[in-house]
């Protein structure tokens, strides 16, 4: 699965890049960066912790 | 591949008849390109079959392969909407108004022959609301129209906003539903769920007109100019340091050579050309010359032919002031929905007007280089991507003016003139 960011919802909260730094970073304005890819079984987990996270639930999770 | 018939490989096409009347006259569009008879015997999958086998790419400016489209659009669930693109939003571009204006027949019949493609009962045209001469064409074609009963379906009109970014697919799907001038996030596709929810083909005018003419001549036809990849002509605005500016009609393949000749530009007095407008890449005079117009061709040097501007900037011209000020125009088109394209566009803007007036911090190009690469695809819509590419390509191209600039300001050609302004609207 690959994550994507809704850019319209997002506020630049940067709870993502906390919870799943290898996948995340933030900008110079606090807006995320998002690796492009699939990602990793064994990271699964902690991208939906940050999917959950997101307080304008503007991240999703997209099945290959 | 061989001509089937007899005036299969000359041009012009959409441009033809347009020296010795107006085609806004149905009569005298009917006795350039043909009556429509042989178009009402084809039925909705073979309009989509045909225009598979001619290898149509949309002109709007993305070339996405147009039967793929309207395939989406008829196998989506309820009843079809077909929206006529005809806003023409790049500032440098003049073909979409040349051709509802000239030629709207053409485009109202690609366009009726794309509803029925999709299975539409419905067609909007759209148009920038201060495109005033193309509405009253569109109008006057559409009253002939239907004292003639040509059609059997609805067109309506509609006046769209001017901004940037009011034509972009879902911007203007928004608009017809009510909404702001602004792109929406994808999913929903519109061709899932766009006008009214429904079904929406929205299409650009220059490949609906194509449609009009691969309906009345065929594939074969249409593939006789061009190239194997890349089949067709294509309508183009030359502007800026070029002799005789305006739209010209070019198969794909052609020397950029013979294209900038037939147009009288001396490429001496080019420093440098903007390929694909706005949105476009910056390309170095000394290589277009080496180079067809050709998608093949230009994604070799990171450009695309884009909705299809050709523009020189004249070697008196500082491609640093013309850098600087559409990057601010860019800038402030931004619809302000995404926080990367509203403060990355505006961060470029400023920091290359701080390197135009020499008193940039040491980091700025850093800056710019690290910005474009991190800007494309995270806003709804390609605006970043536009603006990411349109300076970093001019960065590349100019990197000693730019140079120059921040170490000394403003040179004496900053001040003249900025030739980078309106299209010309004739035709060549």
């Amino acid at each position: 699965m690959r994550m994507r960011c809704n850019p319209i919802k997002c506020e630049a909260h940067g709870l993502c890049a906390e919870l799943f730094p290898e996948w995340i970073r933030l900008d110079d304005w606090g807006y995320p960066i998002i690796e492009t890819g699939p990602i990793p079984p064994d990271l699964e987990a902690h991208a939906r912790r940050a999917v959950n996270a997101c307080p304008t639930l503007a991240l999703d999770l997209e099945r290959d | 591949m061989a001509a089937t018939d007899t005036h299969q490989a000359s041009l012009p096409r959409l441009l033809a008849g347009l020296s010795s009347g107006t085609l806004a006259d149905l009569d005298y569009h009917y006795a350039v390109h043909g009556p429509l008879a042989r178009n009402r015997e084809l039925a909705g999958s073979q309009i989509v079959d045909l225009v598979e086998q001619a290898g149509l790419r949309g002109r709007g400016g993305g070339a996405f392969p147009t039967a793929r489209k309207l395939r989406a659009v008829r196998t989506a669930r309820g009843g079809a909407v077909v929206v006529a693109n005809g806003c023409e939003s790049e500032p440098l571009s003049a073909k979409d108004a040349l051709l509802v204006r000239e030629v709207p027949h053409l485009v109202l019949d690609g366009a009726a022959l794309a509803a029925r493609a999709v299975g539409a009962d419905r067609v909007i045209v759209a148009l920038n609301r201060s495109a005033t001469a193309e509405r009253d064409a569109l109008e006057l074609a559409l009253d002939q129209r239907r004292n003639a009963s040509v059609d059997d379906v609805d067109f309506e009109s509609f006046a769209a906003d001017d901004s940037f970014l009011s034509g972009q697919e879902t911007a203007l799907v928004s608009q017809l539903n009510g909404g702001p001038p602004w792109p929406t996030f994808i999913p929903p596709r519109v061709t899932d769920r766009g006008v009214q929810k429904r079904p929406t083909l929205v299409q650009n005018v220059e490949t609906l007109a194509n449609i009009a003419l691969i309906a009345r001549h065929g594939a074969g036809w249409y593939r006789a100019v061009g190239t194997d990849a890349e089949a067709g002509a294509t309508l183009i605005t030359l502007a800026g340091g070029v002799g005789v500016p305006g739209v010209y009609e070019v198969a794909y393949g052609t020397s950029l050579r013979d294209v900038l000749s037939a147009a009288h530009v001396h490429l001496p007095d080019v420093s440098g050309f903007l390929v694909g407008g706005y949105f476009g890449s910056w390309l170095p005079a000394s290589l277009i010359g080496r180079l067809e117009l050709s998608q093949r061709s230009l994604s070799d040097h990171g450009a695309s032919l884009g909705c299809g501007v050709v523009f020189a900037l004249p070697a008196s011209s500082c491609p640093v002031a013309e850098t600087v000020r559409i990057a601010a125009y860019l800038a402030a088109q931004s619809t302000g929905q995404c926080g990367p394209c509203i403060h990355g566009t505006a961060a470029i803007a400023d920091t290359l007007h701080s390197i135009e007036q020499g008193n940039a911090s040491r980091l700025a190009f850093a800056d710019l280089m690290r910005w474009t690469l991190e800007l494309p695809d995270r806003g709804a819509c390609h605006h970043p991507n536009g603006v990411a590419r349109f300076v970093s390509t001019a960065l590349h191209t100019f990197m000693a003016q730019f140079d120059d600039h921040a170490r000394h300001g403003p040179c004496d050609a900053c001040a003249t003139a900025h030739t980078l302004d309106g299209p010309t609207r004739d035709w060549q």
